[in-house]
């Protein structure tokens, strides 16, 4: 690991201001000392945030929830009032990682962390996200955890959180304060970008700001789940993950939002399939169309041909089980 | 960087460059050995520790980020003499081969029944509101973050279950 100066702050202004100045901000600190000990980060100044009060979870005004930055991923899971009505996010966060690791990952952390993608990882490969301008070893390379949605010639990495996909579908905003002191919230579908030819710029966020929250609205449906596919059980990454929040009355589909996982260098969201299903008597045949349409955009990249496929079952799989009963 | 610890109730000062892991701060600088380096990338869980009461990977952790914490290490749970409860059913169970990942599995297992009885949810729990019994696959999930390459699984999950089923942890 590189030397580095470590600093606890002991206000979100001073933080902040650091961050502003160049310093990296640790929170939980699993993905970020991890990628430090391989040296695909080196900071040279770490600002520590574990002890800003942001670990708070409360009710806002309008019903929904305030989940503090620094709130862990354990607690969240298991708030009372997160799995009584947001159960997407409960199975999501309890989909990822191991106990340990949520019992020191924040939910800004969460949000924050890298991708997966092998060659990123290696220091002896180039890589657009770690060394903007070297290339893409991935494209033509192993593919298996890569994007099949909204990828680029420069990038094809996937963003690996399971939380930020339950919390695309429940409309969530990040709440961002800035080294000036101003707060600001983001749509998270529009806080994460695309790689497009700047793939080392992965979210909206400038130097200097610090998330403070999320943000999530009331729950538009009650019927939630969050279904993820890996290649073992437990303690790995979505090769691909669908959230679903559903909402039914009189027999028909009021109500769908659905996010997909593993698929996309962000949490995917595709509002036309989710329009699609409004107004339809669940079915399969309702299903299959609304999966082939999510799935035309799709494009294979060698090994990870088999997501379209799987994705599409998986799809089929949660609007059932959504629209059941 | 001077950092005070409680570990495994005594209070310990260090003075450590800040990348001292607190898995090499435990090892190489307090002496206390028994948490193990495995994947040093918070993937095998050998390095399990417990801080104000919860289980983390201590080789994804600074020291310096623990000042004023309280930790636990497997030397704090048990004597060879008093073992833990948890210490006692994997030499009855035969919870291990090698033993490397042993003191991993012993701190997590403590701190995951407390998670148990606190009514946290796990990603196999059929109902995420209610609290759970602890079944094989329950224990199976809840551990998952522990590796044994020795694969003494069976063993382990019976140590657990057997602890878990009694009052005496």
């Amino acid at each position: 690991m590189n030397p580095f100066e470590y600093t606890r702050a002991s206000s979100r202004h001073e933080a902040a201001t650091m961050a502003a100045g160049g310093a990296t901000f640790i929170a939980g600190g699993t993905n970020l000392l991890d990628l430090m000990k391989l040296e695909v980060m080196t900071p040279e100044r770490l600002v520590d945030i574990n002890r800003l009060d942001m670990d708070d979870i409360e009710t806002t005004a309008d019903g929904g929830l305030r989940i503090g930055a620094m709130v862990r991923n354990s607690d969240l899971a298991a708030n009372d009032m997160v799995r009584s009505t947001y159960p997407v996010l409960s199975r999501a966060l309890l989909a990822g990682a191991s106990g340990q690791l949520r019992n020191k990952a924040s939910t800004g952390g969460n949000l924050l962390q890298r991708t997966r993608c092998y060659y990123f990882y290696d220091t002896a490969m180039p890589c657009n996200k770690r060394e903007p301008g070297s290339g893409c070893q991935a494209i033509g390379g192993a593919t298996r955890l890569h994007a099949i949605f909204g990828a680029s010639d420069h990038c094809i990495a996937t963003h690996p959180s399971d939380m930020a996909v339950a919390l695309q579908a429940l409309d969530a905003q990040v709440e961002v304060e800035s080294a000036t002191g101003d707060v600001r919230t983001v749509e998270l579908e529009s806080f994460y970008r695309l790689p497009g030819n700047t793939p080392h710029i992965e979210t909206e966020l400038k130097p200097g700001d610090l998330i403070t929250a999320v943000i999530v609205p009331p729950a538009k449906g009650r019927r939630q789940t969050y279904r993820k596919v890996r290649d073992r059980a437990s303690y790995a990454f979505a090769l691909v993950s669908v959230a679903g929040v559903i909402d039914m009355s009189d027999g028909r589909i009021a109500h769908a939002s659905l996010a997909f996982g593993g698929v996309a260098h962000k949490p995917w969201r595709n509002t036309e399939i989710e329009q699609m299903l409004v107004g339809e008597t669940p079915s399969p045949n309702v299903f299959v169309r609304v999966a082939d349409a999510l799935l035309r955009d799709a494009e294979a990249q060698g090994d990870n041909a088999f997501k379209i496929k799987l994705l599409h079952r998986t799809l089929c799989a949660v609007l059932t089980e959504l629209t059941e009963g | 960087m001077k950092t005070t610890l409680t570990v495994n109730g005594q209070l310990r000062h260090l003075d450590a460059d800040p990348r001292t892991t607190l898995l090499d701060a435990l090892r190489n600088h307090l002496n206390l050995t028994g948490s193990k380096k495995g994947c040093d990338h918070g993937q095998c869980g050998a390095c399990t520790v417990i801080v104000n009461g919860r289980r983390i990977n201590s080789c994804l952790s600074l020291a310096c980020m623990h000042d004023s914490d309280e930790v636990v290490t497997i030397e704090g749970l048990g004597t060879p003499e008093h073992l833990s409860a948890l210490q006692q059913a994997f030499v009855s169970h035969d919870g291990f081969q090698c033993g490397f990942c042993t003191p991993g599995q012993i701190c997590s297992a403590t701190a995951m029944l407390d998670e148990v009885e606190a009514g946290w949810p796990s990603h196999v729990s059929a109902d995420v509101t209610a609290k759970q019994d602890l079944t094989v696959e329950e224990i199976s999930e809840r551990m998952s973050g522990n590796l044994c390459r020795c694969s003494a699984y069976p063993n382990i999950v019976d140590a657990i279950m057997d602890v878990a089923g009694s009052a005496k942890r």
